[in-house]
């Protein structure tokens, strides 16, 4: 394939916009408050973001709301978020939700419900991993059944990002026919949110548990896994997006740290144990990028090469963003270890994220086994 | 510039003429070396057009440009810093052929410290007089001419006191022994240099010049080694008056196996290779291996999608961040989990290698293996890359000063007068 693997005057554009709406809205001292409330996001930045920026509806088909530009630009847009930390519903709404809808072939439920992720009016998510915290095909229990008038579920769902804000649940579940994907509404019967406290305090999650709950069916019953498996991987990609961003802010931050931190009489940049370990961070930023980049390229192609793309850029840019992190604090010595400084806002966001959808480990076993070894 | 290229050969392609005819008529027509200017027998090209080029003549069944550090380093050297004359007589023999050149830059007493070098050139009269010792010559033993690095003035400092010379190789004070090396192949040299003559206009690009000239040459070289060498396909005639192929028939140099060192290109298949290995022995079932095939297969891959990310930056003038380094570690990095994984796959038939046709002959017959010939030469060779072209260690102190800013080590060689600095031995 030939990609024209650079962005345009347009994408660097809309790069900049969003650098500075995040530089206004959502400074590090922001995310700091953000982080310490329960729902953890500013209801009128999410909405701004939508109405004004249009970031939510940018990769949605025209025809469900959207702009209907392609994951290149989501890209630029996942990459900006993680770079600040912006405690936005952004990746559970974008990355996941949207992207489980648009790939069903569920036209009907689309249109019901993309235009209003589009315009930033609905926070939605995507409940899969269950009390296993696994995201294969497996490990999808909670129970399905149509009972004549409709559908209800039964069982529980753990670790769902954002979770407890979500007016829109998609609910990954087992009948008879195999895993099928609902959706449940926000205050359905039978629905109980309980909100776990994260490691990562920039971004939230929740347990649900579904009692005989309605929900409605998205696409076929029982044939929904290709398109979760894809969303998973789109998902793995936007991420990888993220993980660049934080771990570019590590690596700068380690750098001019480096360059001004004075000790025996010289800045410990100027000594190869500190320099060695920031080269070191450069080469894995990118070679991540590299990776996240060409993932989005394959995403916004509709390249048959996504799922090894997918599992290659998340194995890789998890331990990059998290070596990162972890040498950032390092660098930093003391102060780098206190609550006061932002490296273990980054270094928290590594971790989680590096777990989420999967450890390095299961994607490197997944690309094997996606490459036929 | 295709039709160019290939109407000329149309042309003037003649397996019948000697190698000799055929690398001074390319050579003439700027087709050896076209990323040259045009006042250097060159045509001004850029590196894709330049590979453009070589791939149409290897396309064609001709046989390529003389390759060799003339055409990589020296030639491209001496059109930057070299004057009109030296053009003329040094980069005229380099692409056509006549003439092979090796590189005089390292010694026992300077690799990393490269500017710590310590072969001394003394003017006597019309000549400067040179004594010392270098060391990692390749192709020393055919080359007519040297790239030398000496020390032209030890009183000032150590950056300031170096010339880049022009070194005739055959003659009395210069001594070439091959040097072994731990694959037991030796394509290396050490060159003895014991009151061996220059005359007095052969430096290139100025007295007390040399570091900046020997900077260019460097430049040259990661180029080449980043891109993991360039496709010099098309044949394997060697240049200058000592290798005796200047005479022989040029179409009878077009078959034979590629030679060189492994690119990026080979790596990336033996990764396929390692694939294919451990499913032939059952290995492939073991978690541990599945991972380490994944996370190559995953090295290999970034690096080619920084690659094409390189490309399209450059169009716009811009690079990676540290991009010829980022490769250079890359590719070391590549080199040695593929040793470790490669060796382990093989098991104990790992821990035979023959070093010789004899021994390779035994080994063929009594413990056949089809992977276990290739494991075995990389995993020897997987030592070299992370050290020759400047080592790891080096490439990260650049990324850290030159491409992330940080503050160099305090020292005072930039103030000092050389000689009164501390030795290296």
């Amino acid at each position: 394939m030939n990609l024209n693997f650079a962005f345009s005057e347009e994408q660097e554009e809309l790069r900049k916009s969003i650098k500075r709406f995040l530089d206004d809205k959502s400074p590090i001292s922001e995310v700091r408050r953000l982080m310490e409330t329960s729902d953890g996001y500013e209801k009128s930045v999410w909405e701004q973001m939508g109405s004004q920026l249009g970031l939510q509806g940018l990769a949605i088909p025209e025809e469900f709301g959207g702009s209907g530009f392609s994951y290149v630009e989501l890209l630029v847009v996942f990459e900006e978020l993680g770079r600040s930390l912006a405690c936005v519903p952004y990746f559970s709404t974008i990355a996941l939700a949207a992207n489980a809808l648009l790939t069903t072939n569920d036209d009907a439920a689309k249109k019901e419900y993309l235009p209003k992720i589009a315009s930033g009016e609905s926070i939605a998510t995507l409940a899969l991993s269950e009390d296993s915290g696994r995201f294969d095909e497996e490990s999808i229990t909670l129970r399905g059944k149509n009972n004549g008038s409709g559908y209800t579920l039964n069982g529980s769902k753990c670790f769902v990002i954002d979770g407890h804000i979500a007016d829109l649940i998609l609910v990954a579940g087992r009948t008879d026919k195999g895993v099928t994907l609902f959706a449940v509404e926000k205050g359905a019967t039978g629905l109980e949110t309980i909100q776990l406290s994260t490691m990562d305090q920039t971004r939230k999650q929740a347990r649900l548990t579904f009692s005989d709950t309605p929900a409605r069916l998205i696409g076929d019953e029982g044939a929904a896994w290709p398109g979760l498996s894809k969303t998973l991987d789109l998902a793995a990609v936007a991420l990888s997006a993220e993980q660049v961003g934080g771990a570019q802010v590590c690596l700068d931050t380690s750098v001019e740290y480096a360059k001004n931190r004075i000790q025996f009489g010289r800045p410990i940049g100027s000594f190869q144990a500190i320099k060695h370990k920031c080269a070191d961070m450069l080469l894995q930023v990118e070679s991540a990028r590299s990776a996240s980049y060409y993932g989005s390229w394959i995403a916004a192609e509709d390249s048959d090469e996504l799922p090894v793309v997918a599992c290659l850029a998340k194995a890789y840019c998890s331990e990059a963003f998290f070596h990162c992190a972890a040498e950032n604090i390092q660098i930093h010595g003391g102060i780098g270890f206190t609550w006061e400084h932002d490296a273990h806002l980054y270094f928290k966001r590594a971790k989680s994220s590096e777990l989420m959808l999967g450890d390095p480990s299961y994607h490197r076993e997944l690309l094997a086994q996606r490459l036929g070894i | 510039m295709a039709d160019d290229i290939e109407s000329w050969l149309k042309k003037n392609w003649d397996p019948d003429l000697t190698v000799r005819e055929w690398w001074e008529k390319l050579g003439l027509a700027g087709w050896s070396a076209p990323n040259l200017p045009i006042d250097s027998f060159g045509k001004g090209y850029s590196r894709e057009e330049t590979v453009h080029v070589q791939n149409a003549i290897a396309a064609h069944g001709a046989l390529g440009a003389p390759g060799g550090l003339g055409l990589l380093l020296a030639a491209p050297t001496i059109a930057v810093h070299g004057t009109k004359d030296q053009k003329e007589e040094y980069i005229r023999d380099i692409v056509c052929g006549k003439k092979a050149w090796c590189q005089l830059f390292s010694e026992p007493g300077a690799g990393s410290d490269l500017a710590g070098l310590t072969t001394r050139a003394v003017l006597d009269g019309e000549e400067w007089v040179i004594n010392g010792q270098k060391v990692w010559t390749s192709g020393g033993q055919i080359a007519d001419l040297g790239m030398l690095l000496a020390r032209s003035d030890p009183e000032v400092p150590k950056h300031q006191g170096i010339t880049y010379f022009a070194i005739e190789m055959d003659q009395e004070g210069i001594e070439v022994r091959p040097l072994r090396e731990m694959t037991g192949r030796a394509i290396f040299n050490e060159v003895f240099l014991t009151d061996a003559k220059i005359p007095k206009g052969n430096d290139i690009g100025g007295l007390g010049e040399g570091w900046k000239v020997a900077n260019s040459t460097l430049s040259f070289e990661r180029a080449g080694l980043g891109a993991g060498g360039g496709s010099q396909a098309g044949g394997l005639a060697l240049p200058g008056t000592k290798a005796l192929d200047l005479d022989k028939r040029a179409g009878d140099f077009l078959t034979g196996s590629v030679r060189g060192e492994p690119g990026p290109s080979m790596i990336a298949q033996t990764t396929g290779m390692l694939i294919e290995l451990a499913k032939s022995n059952g290995k492939v079932n073991s978690p541990l291996v599945r991972q380490a095939l994944a996370e190559l297969h995953t090295l290999n891959e970034i690096a080619r999608y920084t690659n094409l990310r390189q490309k399209a930056l450059k169009v716009s003038g811009l690079d990676v961040p540290g991009i010829g380094n980022i490769a250079k570690l890359s590719m070391s990095d590549i080199l040695r989990k593929t040793r470790d994984l490669g060796l382990e796959l093989l098991g104990p038939r790992g821990t035979v290698h023959a070093y010789d046709k004899d021994a390779r002959k035994v080994l063929d017959e009594v413990v056949p293996n089809a992977f276990a010939t290739i494991i075995t030469e990389l995993s020897l060779f997987a030592q070299g890359p992370s050290i020759y072209g400047g080592t790891d260690e080096i490439q990260h102190n650049i990324i850290g000063e030159r491409v992330l800013g940080l503050p160099k080590e305090p020292n005072n060689d930039k103030t000092m007068p050389f000689s009164s600095l501390p030795k290296n031995a």
